[in-house]
């Protein structure tokens, strides 16, 4: 048994331990924000944050997540109880097929988190390890700057 | 007279599927619901399409729920390509919501002795001078639009729209925010298995052995001649079961690619079928005192999708159900029933959205993977994932392409002469349009089928290779030819513009050449020879929007421009590229112009010519599909490099709105102009003509050798 939390809630699945933590995720967990795109930590479509820090999940073992907090995109907000990046990405439409940003929104949470006023070359740092093929990147890098003042403010943004 | 003007004809669409209840219908909870046949691949259609049909019925967006395609009841509308969508699909919805609207005001007004000019419709309700008669909802029982389109203008005119022409938010971006489930890849219906391919190791290599001992996790194997699958109850046991059978498999593999260093020689003496494009007047004769000759290569190109291609399938009795992100359910529907040999009524295909596709790539593929896999398990759903080695290996990958330019100009330096030779495969694999199915695995089977050669469509349908393969431009000799090659050692079909990026990119680099040797400015000069005032008008806007005229010279900076008219029958667009030459070229911003008629969605079309101008500088910098003489060996991310957000450039996009002209596509009209602006800002920083794709440092160097 796996134990760990995920998304705030203590969750313990019955599988090895070297099962890719993606896989535990989509799989046993039920989850769909993270997402499978190459399996080989070259697009960020799977990543997460482990104990806050982005993590690819494609390849980390589930052992890896033993007692540790694991947060995915459904982690960071809700259609009820948004985070201020959701928020923005939808005020930006900063997507279109969208499958690329599960990863990214938690990278972007990651980077927030750690420095609430980034510059511009210190996002598309933090996003380089993200992929889109959609050409999405410039709304997402809008997104992020504006949900990064939203946070610094003590205005909230309706959804 | 008048009625000359009263009775156009239906849309295409339309006149294909007449049935109103075909398109629209009205729901019990008070929700309008659409049924396109155009399917939602990121580009936003079901939003720009929800608009057009709230606006045309007077109802709340709100109310609207678009039906997203399945066989056999949505109308057929062939495949979601060629940014056609709108100017189809909604051509045909805006027909419809209008006749209905008419038609429900007629019953409402014969039932409340209410004159129908007294009606008013409100969010659906219809009030006469006294309160309301009635709404859609109420009428709905009566089987009301169980009869054909007729015929006639019944629209709205444009200037009574409230709905379009407005920025709309997307009405699938929440659930993509909150990493809700929404692709092929998230549905889990009781009972599913998990199914992985294993590929053959290179083109054309046959099964000999399948390796002894149990595979992880029970899974099965299932194999079809060199078609090779399994499947197992948990998805992890399928993905090592998948790699176990990898490693162990025997094959003969042989030598089917041509040497990738020399496939412009290979294209250039490869069989093929000529076609005259274009002729006027005789280039060849000396109309021109000085010429000019140039050759553009672009090798082959991979769709690269970020999600790998998926699909669902089940077999209940003889039939198969199929979830799928295909393009084109109506065409894949026929593929997999000619590959399975059963009746097309036996096949049923439910569009589930997928990953941003960018043309035809593995969704079609894996729908029959699926399908064959889940045969073995009668009964029960079966999704069938590929990988990252799959999608960019296997994909159906866009041609490599040469294109010949010979052009000159007279005494007075306009242009006098033009001829145009563009060799390549053919740019549509598509199924369903061939007597022979297209599907990847089809050729793998016990029985297989033979792979027929990429097409080329007629230039009056937008053609292929030979898209925009006709400059825009007053040329008084212009000779245009194609030479589609028949030989196809790497599955090619269709991807974002098709022969066009490659076609502009070379004239409008010819265009600058000769505006040099003519002694005149690059946009003077194009001005000059441009009659399509809607072209013009979109290179001067993007001119204004990029500076041109107060542009100074930085070191190792650069700008250039392109400009064209997609399909020289769709969207205008003009694009201004900056680049920095450091020792990569780097694309700094954009400047994006686009005339695409009316536009529905501001911010959805803008996001599209966007993500189209970010995919061709991507292209233009750093892409090509690698390969060996028997696999293709870009068939991961560190060999398939795509443009990343430190390397994206700023993009500025502008529409020139004319919301009385028909609505026009957004997803392809910018790459070639984009491709060209960064060739022509090459040149302006560097001194060299890029005449080979990837600009990378390597081709750029021979370019500057052979210069
Ligand atoms: S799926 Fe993990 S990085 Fe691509
Ligand atoms: S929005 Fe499609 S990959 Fe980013």
């Amino acid at each position: 048994m796996i134990s760990f939390t995920l998304n705030g809630a203590l969750t313990s699945l019955d599988l090895p331990d070297d099962v890719p933590l993606l896989a535990a995720l989509r799989g046993a967990a039920g989850l769909s924000g993270p997402r499978l795109g190459c399996a080989a930590e070259g697009c960020g479509a799977c990543m997460v944050l482990l104990d806050g820090k982005p993590v690819m999940s494609c390849t980390l073992a589930l052992g890896a997540a033993v007692g540790r907090e694991v947060t995915s995109v459904e982690g960071l907000g809700d259609f009820e109880a948004p985070h201020p990046l959701q928020i923005a990405f939808l005020k930006e439409q900063a997507g279109q097929c969208g499958y690329c940003l599960s990863g990214i929104l938690v990278s972007a949470a990651a980077l927030l988190a750690a420095d609430p006023d980034p510059d511009d070359a210190a996002i598309r740092r933090a996003l380089d390890p993200h992929l889109c093929r959609c050409g999405s990147h410039n709304r997402i890098l809008r997104a992020v700057r504006r949900a990064a003042a939203v946070m610094r403010s003590d205005v909230v943004e309706a959804a | 007279m008048s009625d000359v003007v009263e009775t156009p004809k239906l849309p295409n669409s339309l006149r294909d599927n007449p049935r109103l209840s075909r398109w629209l219908g009205f729901g019990e909870g008070g929700q309008v619901i659409i049924s396109p046949g155009k399917v939602e691949l990121g580009q936003g259609i079901l939003t720009a399409l929800s608009q057009i049909a709230a606006d045309e019925l007077d109802v709340a967006l709100p109310r609207i729920l678009v039906r997203t395609v399945a066989t056999p009841n949505s109308p057929d509308e062939g495949v979601t390509s060629g940014s056609l969508s709108v100017q189809n699909s909604g051509a045909a919805l805006r027909h419809v919501c209008a006749e209905a609207r008419m038609i429900f005001l007629q019953v409402a007004s014969q039932a409340s002795g209410v004159a129908i000019e007294a009606l008013r419709v409100e969010d659906g309700i219809f009030h006469g001078p006294n309160g309301p008669v009635g709404s859609y909802w109420t009428l709905a029982e009566r089987g009301l639009l169980e009869c054909d389109a007729t015929p006639g203008r019944r629209a709205k005119p444009p200037a009574a729209r409230r709905l379009v022409s407005i920025s709309t938010a997307r009405t699938d971006l929440p659930d993509k925010v909150f990493g809700r489930p929404r692709f092929v890849h998230d549905m889990r219906p009781d009972g599913l298995l998990h199914a992985r391919v294993v590929r053959p190791p290179s083109r054309g290599a046959q099964l000999l052995e399948l390796p002894e001992g149990e595979l992880p996790g029970g899974a099965r194997i299932l194999r079809d001649g060199d078609f090779l699958a399994v499947l197992a109850e948990v998805e992890h046991d399928a993905q090592l079961a998948a790699e176990w059978l990898a490693m162990r498999t025997t094959w003969a593999e042989r030598d089917t690619l041509p040497d990738e260093n020399a496939l412009a020689e290979w294209l250039r003496a490869a069989p093929h079928q000529e076609t005259a494009v274009v002729e006027r007047g005789d280039p060849g004769e000396a109309l021109s005192v000085r010429c000019l000759r140039a050759s553009f290569f672009r090798p082959p190109v991979a769709h690269a999708s970020i999600g790998t291609s998926c699909a669902l399938a089940r077999w209940d009795g003889g039939v198969v159900e199929v979830w799928s992100h295909t393009q084109g359910p109506y065409n894949l529907r026929k593929d997999m029933a000619l590959t399975l040999g059963i009746p097309e009524e036996a096949v049923v295909i439910r569009h589930v959205e997928g990953a941003g596709c960018y043309g035809h790539n593995g969704a079609d593929d894996v729908a029959l993977d699926a399908a064959l896999a889940a045969r073995a398990a009668p009964g029960r759903p079966v999704r069938m994932l590929w990988g990252r080695a799959d999608e960019l290996g296997w994909s159906p990958f866009s041609s490599a392409m040469l294109v010949d330019v010979q052009a000159g100009l007279d005494e007075a330096g306009c242009l006098a002469s033009f001829r145009l030779d563009v060799t390549s495969n053919g740019h549509s694999s598509r199924p369903g349009r061939g007597k022979l199915p297209t599907l990847l695995a089809a050729s793998h089977l016990a029985e297989p089928f033979a792979v027929p050669p990429a097409i080329n469509l007629p230039a009056e349908r937008g053609g292929g290779a030979q898209r925009n393969a006709v400059p825009g431009y007053r040329v008084p000799a212009l000779r245009v030819g194609m030479r589609t090659v028949t030989e196809m050692p790497l599955r090619v079909s269709a991807m974002r513009g098709l022969g066009a990026p490659v076609n502009v990119w070379a004239i409008e680099s010819v265009m600058d050449e000769l505006a040099v040797m003519a002694g005149a400015d690059p946009l003077d000069f194009r001005l000059r020879h441009l009659e399509d005032q809607r072209a013009a008008a979109v290179l001067r806007k993007a001119a204004e929007m990029a500076g041109w005229a107060r542009r100074q010279r930085r070191d190792g900076f650069g700008l250039g421009m392109g400009v064209a008219r997609y399909k020289n029958l769709g969207g205008w667009c003009a694009v201004f590229a900056e680049i920095e030459a450091e020792e990569v070229v780097r694309a700094r911003r954009l400047w994006v112009a686009a005339d695409l008629g009316e536009v529905v969605n501001p911010d959805g079309a803008a996001n599209q010519l966007e993500g189209g101008a970010i995919h061709a500088a991507s292209q233009a910098l750093k892409e090509a599909v690698r390969f060996d003489r028997r696999r293709v060996t870009s068939d991961s991310w560190e060999n398939y490099p795509i443009l990343r957000f430190s390397e994206v450039p700023e993009v500025e996009v502008q529409f020139i709105n004319r919301p009385e002209e028909p609505p026009l596509g957004a997803g392809e009209p910018s790459f070639g102009p984009t491709v060209a602006a960064i060739a022509n800002a090459i040149h302006d920083a560097l001194g060299i003509r890029p005449r080979t794709m990837p600009f990378t440092p390597e081709n750029l160097a021979a370019a500057m050798e052979t210069a």
